[in-house]
């Protein structure tokens, strides 16, 4: 058994049979052959052998011409490894004596190496294991050929481990047959682990070293809760993790139930629950759980890892597959363009470097600065109103000034439209995302400009505590509940109320079960999350009274510290519901 | 280890002096040396099993890092002149494989 931690990244429990997948895709998956069949299985593993020696020797010449001799010699030096007849033994005996497949034994016997090498910690040596994993390359490309995806086609379930995979191999896995992936690189603001999520796959990503301690064949556990793979678990971790496996789906099949309940306190009164989409193929997540709407469409996803603008077609598409999936009823917020310059492919190119991206030309300053960028994604938006109840919305507004010319540019727009006959919903509603301190602090003056207000607390709290959350220096004071940050949510809340206009919160603050009362209790009756926390937040609605609620914030708006802030809040919510899971 | 047959075993340690241990490439000069010989050649660290000498394998699972001996014992024919001609393999300077160029 064998435990390895990293960054949990999409939640759930699984496990399955490991399927590597190599770089370069190629997949040894455990294949016994028949007895019969041994010789002529060991005969072509010699024939692989003396293809991929030669190919070793081809590369010395090649290097040694091109770059000098001491390079051409690794080469050599792989050569000599795969002639090795010591190797040449161990790989036979693993296919005469346990009828396996020649590319599986020589995949367990060069995973055997690498993970020694490995094992000896010294770091010289264990860099030689991508020597070795190299030479097990190039053996399996005379055994198996050069593989198409192996991600493709798959026929039993698996758990996929891997280097990396990249966002475009995630998003065609196939969520019936790939249980969940693991990989040695990757972070939590990866887009494969975001894909991840979207696909409701578990997943864990930055393991750090794990192939080399793999073998496809291998039972793997993958625990999206904690962080946690673990390769051929011991008899009791299994019986462990089988039980939560079965568990989680239970207490999911609970919340479940509840898909089809509105979000009602006990005395009445109805609050709208709404995704967080990135992805257009995400608008199901909503519906699957019951959301009143999307409250907020990322559409970042149409410029990252792009060479240029994304057309007006192709954003028109991505916008209708969410109103498709929605229904013409259903609220969808689409947020105009969130990304730094340094994202951007031309823009970036002949941007200026800037000491602070995050206080730079980023979002709708940098929409603002690009006017015909920004235009295009206008036209998509409001080409795509007539076909469901699409809402526009402009992130990281700090001043009225740039509300306003927002909201001119959006009119040039229409303007445009009008003249080249497109049909457009004339009263589509215009929003702002409050964010920025300054923002909250006018939004009295803000909400006699828009439809409606999105508090996104996630940059809210950042900017107004001054204080970066990746920063783990800095990270503690980073806290939705700091009261500084508690009173600009309220004072935002009472402005909307004022000027009778919607309000809704989009950070993760609103996906969190402990604040559910306080932002209920200040008079927010929208909010806009994950969709997989939809269920839990239902819930605890559901089992209090508006009355309750009030009398909460109340009394957490006294409180003069984050810590007294969260304290309070956790234990009225483990009070209203116990079996809620209470970070 | 000794072969009582073939008679001559002949024994040296010696101590690894480049900075990057036994690496690849006087690993894989030795191989090709100790090949061209008749005789058996082991090569021992201090508390592993010795290993064969003409096999890389053997060679790199042994770690043999800046500092350490390496034991190299050549036993049956030729065995003496096998151990000169390895012994100045593990002495000669390798150069370190520079910085690839960008």
């Amino acid at each position: 058994m064998e435990l390895k931690r990293g960054i949990p990244v999409s939640p759930g429990v699984a496990i399955a049979t490991a399927l590597v997948v190599e770089t370069e895709g190629v997949r040894i998956q455990r294949r016994t052959v028949d007895k019969s069949l041994i010789a002529a299985e060991i005969a072509q593993l010699r024939m692989a052998l003396t293809k991929a020696s030669a190919d070793a020797r081809e590369n010395q010449n090649a290097i040694s011409a091109k770059l000098g001799k001491q390079y051409g010699a690794i080469f050599a030096a792989h050569a000599l490894l795969i002639d090795d007849p010591e190797l040449v033994r161990e790989i036979e005996q693993m296919i005469a004596q346990q009828n396996n497949s020649a590319e599986y034994a020589v995949s367990l016997v060069m995973r055997r190496h690498a993970k020694a090498l490995e094992s000896m910690n010294q770091p010289i040596f264990s860099t030689r294991s991508s020597d070795i994993l190299d030479i097990e390359k190039s053996i399996l490309k005379h055994l198996v050929g050069e593989q198409g995806d192996p991600l493709q086609n798959l026929r039993e379930p698996v758990v996929i481990l891997a280097h990396d995979l990249t966002p475009s191999q995630t998003a065609n896995l196939n969520p019936k047959m790939v249980y969940a992936f693991a990989t040695e690189a990757g972070g939590k603001a990866s887009h494969t682990a975001i894909m991840a999520g979207v696909l409701e796959i578990p997943a864990v990503v930055g393991l750090g070293r794990l192939l080399t301690d793999v073998s496809g064949g291998d039972e793997v556990i993958v625990d999206g809760d904690r962080g946690i793979v673990i390769v051929n678990p011991d008899p009791e971790t299994r019986e462990r993790y089988l039980v939560l496996q079965k568990q989680s789906v239970s207490f999911a099949r609970r919340l479940d139930e509840l898909r089809d309940l509105p979000a009602e306190t006990k005395d009445g009164t109805r609050a709208l629950l709404m995704g967080n989409i990135e992805f257009p193929q995400e608008g199901p997540h909503c519906t699957d759980r019951g959301a009143d709407g999307v409250g907020l469409y990322r559409t970042e996803f149409l410029y990252l890892n792009k060479t240029s603008e994304p057309d007006e077609n192709e954003q028109y598409e991505a916008y209708l597959a969410v109103l498709r999936a929605m229904g013409p009823a259903k609220p969808v917020v689409i947020r105009t363009m969130d990304l730094g310059a340094d994202k951007l492919f031309q823009v970036g190119d002949n941007h200026p470097h800037e000491k602070n991206p995050s206080l730079g030309v980023r979002s709708i300053r940098l929409c603002l600065r690009n006017l015909a960028m920004f235009k295009t994604q206008l036209r998509a938006i409001l080409r795509a109103s007539p076909f469901g109840d699409v809402r526009i919305m402009f992130p990281m507004v700090s001043t009225l000034m740039e509300l306003r010319q927002c909201k001119m540019i959006l009119a040039d727009v229409k303007e445009e439209l009008e003249e080249e006959g497109y049909a457009y919903n004339r009263k589509l509603p215009v929003g702002t995302m409050i964010e920025v301190p300054s923002a909250a602090l006018m939004a009295e003056e803000m909400a006699k400009e828009v439809n409606f207000f999105s508090i996104g607390t996630n940059d809210l709290i950042q900017y107004t505590l001054a204080a970066d959350r990746t920063n783990e220096n800095v990270a503690s004071l980073y806290n939705a509940g700091d009261p500084a940050v508690v009173r600009l949510i309220d004072r935002v809340i009472q402005a909307a109320i004022k000027h009778s206009i919607e309000v809704c919160v989009c950070g993760e603050m609103s996906g969190d079960p402990i604040y559910t009362m306080l932002l209920l209790g200040l008079g927010l009756r929208q909010l806009s999350m994950t969709p997989q926390n939809i269920p839990e937040i239902k819930k605890i609605i559901r089992s209090i009274t508006i009355e309750e609620a009030k009398q909460v914030a109340q009394e957490a708006k006294r409180f003069e510290t984050a810590r007294d802030v969260n304290n309070y809040l956790r234990e009225q919510t483990r009070r209203i519901l116990p079996e809620v899971v209470v970070n | 280890m000794t072969d009582a047959m073939t008679g001559e075993t002949c024994r040296l340690s010696i101590a690894i002096t480049n900075p990057q241990g036994f690496h690849m490439r006087p690993m894989q000069a030795f191989v090709e040396t100790a090949c061209r010989f008749a005789c058996e050649v082991s090569v021992g660290i201090a508390d592993k099993q010795p290993v064969n000498g003409k096999s890389m394998w053997g060679l790199l699972s042994l770690g043999a890092e800046q500092g350490m001996k390496i034991i190299i014992e050549t036993t049956g024919d030729g065995a003496a002149e096998a151990l000169k001609a390895l012994a100045e393999v593990v002495e000669r300077a390798y150069d370190e494989v520079p910085e690839p160029p960008a």
